[in-house]
């Protein structure tokens, strides 16, 4: 029960303050407002277009994103030699904060929708980059070396130890490259959009519309936390042995 | 028939030899246990047998498959009981022995476990279950029951013993319990000094017969007059 006080509290606070007039409908549109504006866009179709483009644009950035660091974080975690070559470079663009890439993206994709799904992909990728790597170089060496004493051949060792050995780890990072996917997401969508549900929070602002605002804050909460916790059983199910605390 | 032949075998770590000039020989369908103090080299010489270390000097020559029993169990948390021995299964008889050896060790009822719900015993069941396997000629067991309690010790001990009977197998058993290398063992030999060599090689059933006082003093236990050490593990 304790977990409900704070939001039904939040909520409550909400619904007194714009019922009471502490607060002008312009500067915070009351529940009743946000539910009926829900359901304005809900009947018009607009709402279900919105939320397509977004979930569209996260599932193929965040795809691209999990497939190139797949690839390039096996490598990396497969010889010292690749590692040096690759590791190095991808760490040093780790660290400028991915949106100062904007500005180059914009220049050279122009603001259709490649500059979005680029921009998710750039979010999500790290993450799971990093998570791959370090989930390799985390492989229980004993194990390994149960592989080696039963002379294990090149193909079923990483099919049958590196990549369940490893999986947790990339699991994690995917649920995390996710998150950053949506966060991702709302600055694309934020920088030029003529549909989503980050436009719908340019649109709301500029017509003053905090009910449009709002209704576009919760369909992101609703739609990260949806695939949070699809990503989350996902983990459960295939880490299931893992013998962890809440396993 | 010699099963393993170790000659001038000599190994260091950190230019430090822990064993030279070892000699060592078994024989098929013995069971050899190697004693010895911490840090003499035991698991050493076990691994430079197995492959998994390089001696440094000398050759190593094994005649016929190993299988390997390690001091955990080293299960894959991913597999089942059923799984991690077929893992080490490479042939379709070999992999229609998995049931045969899961139930020789005891665990058919639980051969669709995750390591995770195991007991000590039954996870180290299940290794021996996985070296097994393959049939092997030759069976290494590094301290495969230092790990558990005192009955479960005795358990297994016995599970072994019917078990190298069972499958005519030699068996080379690194352990630091003098009453279970007694136990097993038709040879024993103490390891020791820096580098270790065999201090101590002793038959079951030879002229003359084996003596555990001996081999305690060869481990450097001190016995009082007229009394022999009760000392179970070194």
């Amino acid at each position: 029960m304790v977990r409900f006080v704070l939001p039904v509290a939040l909520v409550a606070l909400w619904f007194a303050s714009t019922a009471a007039g502490w607060v002008k409908p312009y500067q915070l549109a009351s529940p009743g407002a946000v539910a009926s504006e829900l359901g304005t866009l809900f009947a018009s179709g607009q709402l279900q277009s919105d939320v397509w483009a977004s979930v569209e644009r996260v599932a193929i950035g965040f795809a691209c994103a999990f497939v190139l660091a797949l690839v390039l974080g096996s490598l990396a975690g497969s010889t010292r030699a690749a590692r040096l070559a690759i590791d190095p470079t991808l760490q040093a663009i780790r660290a400028v904060p991915s949106l100062a890439w904007v500005p180059l993206i914009l220049i050279w994709l122009g603001i259709g929708e490649p500059a979005k799904i680029v921009l998710v992909a750039i979010g999500a990728f790290f993450p799971i980059y990093v998570s791959i790597v370090s989930g390799i170089e985390g492989i229980d060496r004993k194990l390994l070396e149960v592989a080696r004493v039963l002379d294990t051949g090149r193909l079923k060792l990483i099919a049958q130890v590196m990549v369940p050995a490893t999986l947790p780890q990339l699991l994690i990072g995917a649920r995390l490259g996710l998150t950053q996917a949506w966060l991702f997401l709302v600055a694309a969508e934020l920088l030029a959009a003529s549909r989503g549900l980050g436009f719908l929070l340019t649109d709301g602002q500029q017509l003053s519309r905090t009910d449009e605002v709002l209704v576009a804050i919760l369909l992101f909460a609703l739609c990260g936390k949806l695939t949070d916790m699809g990503m989350y059983a996902l983990e459960r199910r295939l880490t299931g042995w893992a013998d962890t605390a809440t396993a | 028939m010699i099963a393993v032949a170790l000659a001038g075998l000599r190994k260091a770590f950190g230019g430090h030899d822990v064993f030279a000039g070892l000699e060592l020989t078994v024989l098929e369908r013995e069971t050899l246990a190697i004693l010895g103090p911490s840090g003499s080299g035991k698991s050493t010489l076990l691994r430079c047998i197995a492959g998994l270390e390089t001696p440094d000097e000398g050759s190593v020559a094994v005649n016929g498959e190993v299988g390997y029993v390690f001091q955990e169990p080293r299960l894959f948390p991913w597999l089942d009981v059923e799984g991690n021995v077929a893992f080490a299964a490479r042939t379709p008889q070999e992999r229609a022995r998995v049931a045969e050896v899961i139930e020789l060790v005891g665990l058919t009822g639980a051969a669709k476990r995750l390591p995770k719900q195991l007991s000590g015993g039954m996870a180290q069941r299940a290794g021996l279950a996985r070296a097994l396997v393959r049939n092997p000629k030759i069976l290494l067991l590094d301290e495969p029951l230092a790990a558990l309690d005192a009955l479960k010790r005795l358990e297994l001990q016995a599970a072994i013993r019917d078990i190298v009977r069972l499958t005519h197998a030699t068996a080379v058993l690194v352990t630091h319990d003098v009453n279970e290398a007694l136990y097993l063992a038709d040879r024993v030999v103490v390891l020791g000094g820096h580098p270790a060599t065999i201090v101590q090689s002793q038959v079951r059933n030879g002229v003359p017969p084996i003596d555990r006082d001996e081999i305690l003093r060869a481990l450097g236990v001190r016995l009082d007059a007229g009394e022999s050490a009760r000392g179970e593990a070194i």
